[in-house]
């Protein structure tokens, strides 16, 4: 069986973006919920983690024809895990305020399924170059949306940005953002805002997938024209409208 | 025995491992669609808690004293070989057993729930009893959790959804305004 063949850029890209690991593949939800309460801690995680999927990439695909297909999740595990010991000790090392920041969820790493998902799918099939690539893109859209998290939740959680106030102060934090409900919160609306984004693109074809909230009138010369309502999906995804 | 009894509580609702730690994400959000799946999905966890927490307890007592940079590999390979032990056990010696739990063990395995359990308890220096009560009100924890969401969910099912909201963006929202209900809990303790 050969792989789709792919280029260069492709390897790279997809994962960065239209196949983000947690925007899209819902991935690595755990610490992208747990620790995105400040931006420093969401970099430190993201990076943590970008640093364990890449080495792991890498000697999952140069050691590839040497794992035995039964047992290669178990070497993929361990092999991930070394790395994240690693990141641990690197971390409590480097920035120790960070480290007990993230506390337990450094070790999680290692059963975050967006790290063997790559091993699986993509690094025990590919050349050490493509996945590499492939790890540096997943690696970055992983930090991509990590610090997306950690910028919305710190901003309007405490009012600053890595620390140094934005908001000014007549700004009344929105505690709940840096509490664990805020994760969901800000996760669930970014994947609403994408999906509306999504939708916008698309022009629906059939009445039937005109969104709700939207009224559609036949006007007597055959024209037909969209009421919106005043909420902001609904208004968003008037692009029906547009259709006729 | 009150810590104990504290050890519980604040394992299954204070500190819920799923709406509050975000351990266990996956089965919460796969597996949650409906009430009956759920729970077994609950039950399974439990059982799989348990055994992770008497592995861990013996392990960090009589294994990691002197390699405590070993922890996380064993850990892991130790709770998911074992895991893969019963799970052939259960299924030779009580099939209806297996039917009702097996298929959610090996998802269960590699779930940051179970390896956060072990952790979280060798961090704060539980002893076995200690331990094997936390896991039993984490385990409690996520079968409420996830019970709980499965309800909402089936009743989201019926509802006129808007077709931008019908992916795992209205889920996540659902999730934190349970999350949010469960910061109530906080308030136990501070007496």
């Amino acid at each position: 069986m050969s792989p789709r063949a792919t280029t260069p850029s492709q390897d790279f890209f997809r994962g960065v973006w239209r196949e983000n690991p947690v925007l899209v593949q819902l991935l690595g939800l755990c610490p992208a919920l747990a620790v995105t309460n400040t931006v420093a801690n969401s970099l430190a995680m993201g990076i943590a983690t970008f640093f364990v999927l890449t080495g792991s990439s890498l000697l999952v695909s140069l050691f590839k024809s040497w794992i035995p297909k039964e047992v290669r999740i178990s070497a993929y595990i361990l092999i991930i895990a070394t790395f994240v010991t690693m990141a641990d000790m690197i971390l409590a090392a480097v920035v120790p305020d960070i480290h007990k920041a993230l506390g337990a969820f450094i070790a999680l790493i290692v059963v975050n399924c967006m790290i063997l998902g790559r091993q699986e799918a993509f690094a025990s099939k590919r050349p050490v170059g493509r996945a590499l690539l492939d790890a540096f893109g997943t690696g970055v859209g992983f930090i991509i949306a990590m610090f997306m998290m950690g910028t919305v939740r710190e901003v309007l959680g405490n009012g600053t940005f890595l620390d140094i106030p934005v908001l000014g102060s007549s700004f009344e934090p929105w505690i709940v953002m840096i509490l664990p409900p805020g994760g969901f919160f800000t996760l669930g609306l970014l994947l609403l805002l994408f999906a509306w984004w999504e939708e916008r693109k698309a022009v629906p074809v059939h009445p039937r997938h005109w969104p709700h909230g939207v009224t559609v009138t036949v006007g007597g010369d055959g024209s037909v024209g969209a009421g919106r309502t005043t909420s902001a999906g609904a208004a968003g995804r008037g692009s029906g409208g547009r259709h006729g | 025995m009150g810590e104990l009894a504290w050890i519980f509580v604040s394992a299954m609702l204070v500190n819920n491992f799923t709406l509050v730690l975000f351990l266990g994400l996956c089965p919460f959000l796969g597996v949650s669609a409906k009430v009956g799946t759920a729970v077994r999905m609950g039950a399974a966890n439990i059982f799989v808690l348990v055994i992770t927490s008497l592995t861990a307890s013996f392990l960090n007592a009589y294994v990691l004293a002197q390699a405590p940079y070993l922890r996380l590999i064993s850990f892991i390979v130790v709770i998911a070989s074992l895991v893969q032990i019963v799970e052939m056990a259960i299924k030779k010696l009580s099939p209806a057993l297996f039917r009702e739990l097996g298929i959610f063990l090996p998802l269960i395995t590699t779930n940051c729930a179970i390896l956060g359990l072990a952790i979280f308890q060798t961090n704060r220096g539980y002893g076995a009893l200690e331990g094997l009560v936390f896991a039993l009100g984490a385990g409690a924890g996520l079968t409420l959790a996830l019970t709980l969401m499965a309800s909402i969910r089936e009743r989201v099912e019926l509802s006129d959804v808007p077709a931008v909201a019908r992916n795992m963006g209205l889920v996540l929202i659902l999730a934190g305004t349970l999350s949010l209900a469960f910061m109530g809990f906080a308030g136990l303790f501070t007496a």
